[in-house]
């Protein structure tokens, strides 16, 4: 602190902290109006997204109030008029909350595992020309438009995986999700979840991808070193280190297999009922319903399903925060 | 694979004449005079040369490891010196493009032979790197243990053994209260003591040390140096170093590399003293008097 001897108790008089500036040049205020600018403007969106949702919708909201999110029912009255009748009206979507949640955790459980062990591959097995076609088609695969991969569910995929849970019911009944009363394969929450995993493959894979292929080498050759196995090696270093990067994509993944309209549509069977059992062909959707509803709505019923958009943006926002929470909780530990 | 010990026995015996006459030259002039603690040649590189792509960076290496001495490689920045001895223990092929020829001799078993489990060759010849690199994600006492795990080796006793390689790598004091906290806690020269610790877990032959002390402190380098000697008198101790005083202090033996902008080469090996005191090359002399490098 000081050069001279220390008298007293120093601490007591220590002096005020200094304000640490510095005056930025033309250049760089110019450089940072415009990051910021493009920084806040997804942010602007997102916000007017909110309002606007939440404008349109409040109406709806406030004459059903928590019954929106706990029921079931969506009945549209109309007066004598013609004129839709709010309060005779029933707008509740639990059903398709819960259908939504549903899909898009079973796209996540099935995706998951296929991504990491096809991320793997790619940065430790395959050779160098197959990893770059496979990055190639990979890559293309997640900008395929939903619509596709839609219309191949329902075509090619969907007899298939019938068969699928015709032997999960078979083997796994016991489990209360894979009970089932009538045995309607069809359209199933089932089908939309392994349709919702192979759309949502390809981001968790690439961002996996991307965390294993950044795994420091000096802790690579470590284990090596150590004469492990590439497995063994996988297991102690690439996994430990990749963890964290594995949830964050499988997070962008859920985000993505939640918001999915036009894919679900084609292959699930929306029923107006909350409904648990994966393979009974009854399920629902949020974002869904919203598409099947859109066109043929009048004024009133067109504010329930902008309440509706609200709320799974909303359930999609928490979705994601706790899942932040969770890979902020976790990571740190073996970086 | 049918019998891969047979294999080697017939190899070993056709291979002294096989190789070229500088081989032989060179090779027995490290073998004239074996230090006392010397219990027999320990690992052999036979003519090594290695390639990045189509660059060739070590022309004709061959020299011979005394079980029970320290070896030390100096030599200028980029004359390949760390390239060699990751070629002892096959660490040389994680680097795309690298290529070899030459033979390296675990106790007379060519250590890349066709089926060779390399897994196997790393656990007998260990190597502690020039960065310390614990694995943050596992505790001291799980870094020690690491080598048990990856290579899927049984032990009777761990703690015996975690307190026995903590002891020989000069660690155990330090951290004997705190196994349960994570390798990243310690600091450099701890961390690279704990590589030793964990590299001398899996019971290897050879040790091979890639200036292990250029990242550390004098006081850590000084502890790192008493480990060394510890653990010469019971393995093949191979170290590099930019270190002069520090090949003094250490080694035996000393190999001293130079690549004159090609390949780089063994220019001169011989016990340590001789080296320092007598070179025959007046290349090794002007180096190791600091008159270059």
């Amino acid at each position: 602190m000081s050069t001279t001897a220390p008298k007293a108790k120093p601490p007591v008089s220590t002096p005020d902290k200094r304000e640490i500036t510095t005056k930025p040049r033309f250049s760089d205020k110019v450089f940072r109006g415009v990051a910021t600018a493009g920084g806040l403007s997804s942010l602007v969106i997102l916000g007017l997204i909110l309002i606007f949702l939440g404008y349109q919708g409040f109406q709806v909201l406030r004459s059903e109030g928590i019954g929106f999110i706990t029921g079931s029912n969506w009945q549209v009255m109309q007066d004598n008029a013609g004129n839709t009748d709010l309060a005779a009206s029933t707008f509740g979507i639990a059903a398709m909350l819960v259908g939504t949640l549903l899909c898009a955790a079973m796209a996540v459980v099935i995706a998951v595992p296929i991504s990491v062990l096809c991320a793997l591959y790619l940065t430790f097995y395959a050779p160098q020309f197959l990893k770059k076609i496979m990055v190639a088609v990979i890559d293309l695969m997640a900008a395929f438009p939903s619509i596709l991969f839609g219309m191949w569910g329902f075509f090619i995929l969907m007899p298939h995986v019938e068969y699928w849970g015709r032997l999960i019911h078979k083997y796994f009944s016991w489990i209360p999700i894979f009970k089932m009363e009538i045995p309607v394969f069809t359209r199933s929450p089932f089908v939309a979840g392994v349709v919702l995993a192979i759309m949502i493959i390809p981001i968790i894979t690439s961002v996996s991808r991307e965390i294993f292929s950044q795994t420091p080498l000096d802790r690579v050759q470590a284990a090596y070193a150590l004469g492990a196995t590439r497995w063994s090696m996988i297991r102690a270093v690439v996994i430990p280190y990749g963890k964290s990067g594995v949830v964050g994509g499988a997070m962008l993944g859920l985000g993505r297999a939640m918001g999915e309209t036009v894919a679900v549509y084609t292959v699930l069977n929306l029923v107006y009922q909350i409904n648990w059992h994966v393979l009974i062909g009854a399920g629902g959707n949020v974002a869904s319903m919203i598409l099947l509803k859109f066109g043929e709505a009048g004024p009133t019923e067109t504010r329930a399903l902008m309440a509706a958009g609200l709320v799974l943006f909303l359930l999609t926002l928490l979705v994601n925060s706790i899942a932040n929470t969770i890979v902020s909780r976790t990571g740190g530990k073996g970086r | 694979m049918i019998n891969p010990s047979e294999d080697g026995n017939d190899e070993m015996e056709t291979k002294p004449i096989t190789s070229s006459l500088s081989d032989v030259a060179k090779a027995t002039q490290a073998r004239k005079q074996p230090g006392s603690g010397a219990l027999g040649v320990g690992l052999e590189a036979r003519g090594i040369h290695a390639w990045f792509g189509d660059k060739l960076v070590l022309r004709d290496i061959s020299l011979d490891f005394w079980s029970g001495t320290v070896t030390a490689l100096i030599g200028p920045s980029g004359c390949g010196k760390s390239t060699f001895i990751r070629t002892l223990n096959r660490m040389h092929e994680f680097i795309p493009g690298a290529a070899m020829a030459g033979e390296v001799l675990l106790n007379g078993q060519d250590i890349y032979e066709q089926g060779t489990d390399v897994t196997k060759i790393r656990l007998k010849v260990g190597m502690v790197f020039q960065k310390p690199n614990p694995f943050p994600s596992m505790t001291i006492a799980d870094n020690v243990l690491a080598g048990l795990k990856l290579a899927q080796l049984k032990t009777e006793n761990k703690d015996d053994l975690l307190e026995e390689c903590l002891e020989r790598a000069g660690l155990w004091n330090e951290v004997k209260d705190r196994l349960n906290a994570y390798g990243g806690s310690l600091s450099g020269g701890q961390q690279q003591r704990l590589c030793i610790a964990r590299s001398l877990a899996v019971r290897p032959e050879v040790l091979l040390m890639d200036e292990p002390c250029s990242a550390l402190d004098p006081g850590s380098t000084l502890k790192i140096e008493e480990t060394i000697q510890h653990l010469s008198s019971s393995m093949t101790i191979i170290i590099v170093t930019h270190n002069m005083q520090q090949a003094a202090r250490v080694s035996d033996y000393t190999g001293f590399f130079l690549s004159d902008g090609g390949p780089g080469e063994l220019v001169e090996v011989g016990p340590t003293s001789e080296i320092f005191s007598r070179p025959k090359d007046i290349r090794t002399e002007n180096y190791v008097t600091g008159r270059f490098g």
